[in-house]
């Protein structure tokens, strides 16, 4: 029974705008329902859309950083159906001709790396909220989301399994919020993913897909392919067809259910929104857009391997744009080598950035200031647990590393001389753990090197004394 | 008379303050109550509201500050959105409907100065050519109260042709400004499409729709597209451009304008009764000094199904945000949200409203959008290019508003398609986008009035009005009253 996994995945991001997508009114998360919602959003008769460039503008940075075709003109089109959270009766949406075509996300899962490719994005407003739960016998409406402006990405059904799924929505996630489109907060609602999951027989034509909703958590998504492909394969296996349908997500079972089944499938009839002129994007800003850029994860990975960092650290490293720009402001001004400062920044200062929901944003240690930590790591001023400690007291607002070694005494003692004579002098006074080693107890080694950091009250070079010890013993033997 | 009054002289008189604000706004409410019922042209009559109006304008012009419409009060069409107004737009779906905001073109009248003197009767949603299809009870023609005003702006062209308002606004989305003042004998404007903003105007067909004015003479029409006119950002398809001066282009004349007459028009679906006084109109227009040239508009005869394939899919849509959840009228009992939305619609929308609705759906559903609405944009483009050719050859078409004078009311309600045939003469010029205006130019059968039709091309409303201005320096046709609403 080998079965061959199909996914594509739609996913919905809000746009970073301060205002709607057509209308004035705030975007702003959390207000109290229906304050922020416009003559334009409630659709009170007469009122007229009128497009935010801002909004534009974000679909220009999104369509650069996928290497996709930019539109040089398209059209609005209306989608028609009726539902209270829409108020004007039809969704201002693209159709016939995205803002954006084409396009690909690289991802990586375990070892190896992947292309994905994008169908299309388009720009389109976001409905309002149904609360079903908080009204006996009623509805609520609440249109403060009504207007939105959302940047659907639709990709190809290129991947093939639930964790390429997953890398694909974590990378395209990563993207949106390192271009600053879009601020990927999947509680609050901001970034969408939909999954489009079928599955075949190798070599035998696409299976009929189905369509899962709700999955706003990367786990979620995982689990729900999960079922169901396991769903899919056991239906046909026992000689059933899959439908066409669209499919909720139940977090709490782990299962995917059917939808309350709508009556016909919906016929939206799209036209061209004649409210609204053709979007026509010239080259001269698309330039404008791409001065105004930083530089992508992509690049700046192929950056940081090109330092000498593996592919799987340069990938986390450019989990955010803040963490890598930390990474590559530190590289500036430190003799530390590239790669051990990679396994810092991924390390201890990850730990750290994640105690906040901010990150490395709000991170309380510059990126100078922490270059030289690396370097007092790289002289071998301290050792590496003596910088995880300077580091945390960094972050406490102690002051600078080298005030804080000096407070702390922290300096590890480097000097060869001093060190053969602590050593010297542990050797002698411990003979039943010289002869431990000599009979092949590792563990004597180690217990020895113990009291050498004992003697020197931690401050002895860990480095320095395995090697003079080991030179030692042998020279002894 | 103030009722019998230009508005240039109405507004003298308000400046050298002959007469108030307050006294010429209660000289029309009185007329208003006194002839109201016999026309029905009102929907919704505010006097505290207006009178407000009238004292805050009347201090203004006590300032010094008065313009050509301060302290003049105009009756709206009640698709217009004015603050604190009932805006029912004919509509039972809408009846308790009172607009939070004012439309763009209500914001300039008050900036101006003007006064709201109250909302007038329509075809619902502005879907008619007789008014016959307003929830509030159809509107009478003053000239014969026994025959319709025209539709949908009836109500506005019922008003000024009794006196009961100096000057009116109106939309026109296929004739609903012209062919109604064709019908009452008065002088009635549709401009460019983009020139007036939607913005407060309750859309039925929005590539379609556009705001205007109704009248007693070009030079009126003129005060009162000045202020209507200009660009509104909050109206996308608001053109950015400057607004010509058309009360200073109004002496221009006519010497050697070329009149351009498309053979199309003067065939046999033209009544003898309405020929009769648009040939004299055209040979006037010779006599002043014009050039009539024979143009030809090959595409004249798909323009009444290319309309009633892209008119009603715009509705369909445009009036799908009439649903009983937020605003309006909400059926009072039902089982579930679908339900309510059914009932709702079904209650609250007319007849012909539905209809529209119902062939727009159509038009734009699945498997049938290319063979018709698709097909009826690319029939719109031939249209808009016969217009472009001929006005190659001649820089203003004329003809006629109607193929008939005013019908009798109820005569033309059991065929509604027969009702859409008669668009014929209005429909191309909002399909191609072009403005297009109506004005007296005599008599029918029954001494029910006729209207000479003017279109320019684009953004050329200055030269309409001054050939209309020319030609009502000349005649009298304007003058005329209907007897019956004569008198104070």
């Amino acid at each position: 029974m080998n079965w061959e996994i199909v996914i594509g995945l739609e996913t919905h991001a809000q746009l970073t705008t301060a205002s709607k997508i057509f209308s004035g009114a705030s975007t702003k998360f959390g207000a109290a329902p229906n304050v922020q919602a416009s003559a334009v959003d409630l659709a009170l008769p007469g009122t007229l859309p009128v497009l935010n460039k801002g909004a534009v503008e974000r679909a220009i940075r999104f369509g650069l950083a996928v290497g996709g075709r930019i539109a040089p003109r398209s059209t609005f089109e209306r989608k028609n159906y009726f539902y209270p959270d829409l108020p004007k009766g039809y969704q201002i949406s693209q159709y016939v001709e995205p803002v954006v075509a084409g396009g690909t996300l690289t991802i990586v899962v375990g070892n190896a790396q992947k292309t994905v490719r994008l169908t299309r994005a388009h720009l389109e407003e976001d409905a309002g909220k149904s609360l079903h739960e908080d009204f006996h016998g009623a509805t609520g409406i609440d249109l403060n989301r009504a207007g939105t402006p959302l940047l659907e990405i639709v990709s190809e059904p290129d991947m093939r399994s639930a964790a390429e799924a997953v890398a694909y929505a974590r990378a395209l996630h990563s993207l949106v919020r390192w271009i600053g489109i879009c601020d990927g907060n999947m509680q609050e609602g901001s970034f969408r993913c939909d999954a489009n999951v079928s599955v075949r027989r190798p070599g035998e034509p696409l299976g009929t897909r189905c369509e899962i909703k709700n999955l706003n958590s990367f786990r979620f998504l995982e689990k729900a392919i999960e079922y169901e492909v396991r769903r899919q394969a056991e239906l046909i296996e026992d000689g059933g067809k899959v439908v066409q349908e669209t499919r909720l997500f139940d977090p709490d079972r782990g299962e995917t259910r059917s939808m309350r089944s709508k009556e016909d499938a919906h016929d939206y009839r799209y036209f061209p929104d004649p409210d609204l002129l053709p979007l026509e994007i010239t080259k001269a800003w698309i330039d404008e857009v791409r001065r105004t850029m930083p530089p992508l994860p992509d690049a700046m990975r192929r950056e940081f391997e090109a330092k000498g960092v593996t592919a799987y650290d340069a990938h986390l490293l450019t989990e955010t744009r803040e963490k890598a720009e930390f990474y590559a402001s530190t590289l500036k001004t430190t003799s530390a080598d590239p790669v051990s400062v990679a396994h810092w920044v991924n390390g201890e200062v990850s730990a750290l950035a994640n105690t906040t929901a901010s990150g490395f944003e709000s991170l309380p240690i510059t990126a100078p200031a922490f270059a030289r930590l690396q370097d007092r790591i790289h002289d071998a001023t301290i050792s590496g647990k003596g910088a995880k400690e300077v580091l945390l007291a960094m972050a406490a607002g102690e002051g600078d590393a080298d005030s804080i070694i000096e407070k702390r005494g922290l300096r590890q003692i480097s000097d060869a001389g001093a060190l053969e004579t602590a050593i010297d002098a542990v050797l002698a006074a411990q003979p039943r753990l010289v002869e431990d080693y000599r009979a092949g107890k590792q563990k004597a080694f180690n217990a020895l090197v113990g009291q050498v950091m004992k003697a020197t009250q931690g401050k002895a070079n860990p480095v320095q004394v395995n090697e003079i010890l080991a030179r030692r013993l042998a020279a002894t033997a | 008379m103030p009722h019998r009054e230009s508005l240039r002289r109405l507004a003298a008189r308000l400046a050298s303050r002959e007469v108030s604000s307050v006294e010429l706004t209660r000289h029309f409410l009185a007329r208003i109550a006194k002839h109201g019922a016999a026309l029905n042209s009102f929907i919704t009559i505010d006097e505290e509201k207006s009178l407000e109006q009238a004292k805050a304008a009347d201090a203004k012009i006590a300032r010094g500050e008065a313009g050509p419409l301060t302290g003049i009060p105009l009756a709206h069409k009640d698709l217009f959105c004015a603050k604190g107004w009932l805006t029912t737009c004919g509509s039972k779906i809408l009846e308790n409907f009172v607009a939070p905001y004012d439309a763009h073109v209500i914001e300039r009248f008050n900036a101006a100065g003007a006064v709201i003197l109250g909302k007038t009767n329509m075809d619902e949603f502005a879907m008619g050519s007789s008014n016959e299809n307003s929830h509030f009870g159809p509107v009478r023609n003053p000239w014969d109260t026994a025959a319709v005003p025209g539709g949908s702006s009836g109500g506005s062209a019922a008003s000024v042709a009794a006196g009961l308002a100096p000057a009116a606004t109106g939309t026109d989305t296929g004739g609903s400004i012209r062919q109604p003042a064709s019908f009452t004998g008065v002088c009635g404007i549709r401009p460019t499409y983009g020139r007036v903003s939607r913005y407060g105007m309750v859309a039925f067909a929005s590539s379609l729709d556009q705001g205007g004015a109704l009248a007693r003479s070009a030079e009126d029409l003129a005060i009162v597209l000045s202020t209507m006119a200009g660009h509104d950002a909050r109206d996308s398809t608001s053109a950015d451009r400057p607004v010509d001066d058309y009360v200073g282009a109004l002496a221009r004349g006519v010497k050697g304008l070329r009149i351009g007459m498309p053979r199309e028009y003067f065939t046999g679906d033209l009544a003898p009764d309405v020929a009769k006084p648009i040939r004299a109109a055209l040979d006037e227009f010779q006599r002043l000094g014009a050039k009539l040239v024979e143009v030809s508009l090959p595409n004249q005869a798909l323009c009444v199904p290319a309309y009633y394939v892209i008119a009603p899919a715009e509705a369909s849509s445009n009036l799908a945000r009439f649903d009983g959840v937020r605003y309006g009228y909400r059926a009072p009992d039902y089982a579930d949200l679908n339900d309510m939305y059914r009932k709702t619609r079904a209650q609250g929308f007319g007849a012909e409203v539905k209809r529209r609705i119902m062939i727009g759906t159509y038009v734009l559903s699945h498997g049938y959008y290319d063979a018709y609405y698709v097909k009826a944009q690319k029939i719109r483009r031939l249209i808009a290019d016969d217009f472009a050719k001929a006005f190659g050859e001649c820089d203003l078409i004329m003809g006629p508003a109607a193929p008939s004078v005013a019908f009798d009311l109820g005569a033309r309600t059991k065929d509604p398609v027969q009702m859409y045939l008669d668009d014929l003469y209005t429909i191309p010029i909002n399909l191609a986008g072009l403005p297009g205006m109506s004005i007296p130019c005599g008599f029918g059968d029954r001494g029910r009035p006729v209207g000479l039709q003017v279109v320019g091309n684009y953004f050329e409303e200055a030269r309409m009005l001054a050939a209309g201005h020319a030609y009502q320096q000349a005649t009298d046709w304007h003058t005329r009253r209907p007897a019956a609403f004569d008198k104070a």
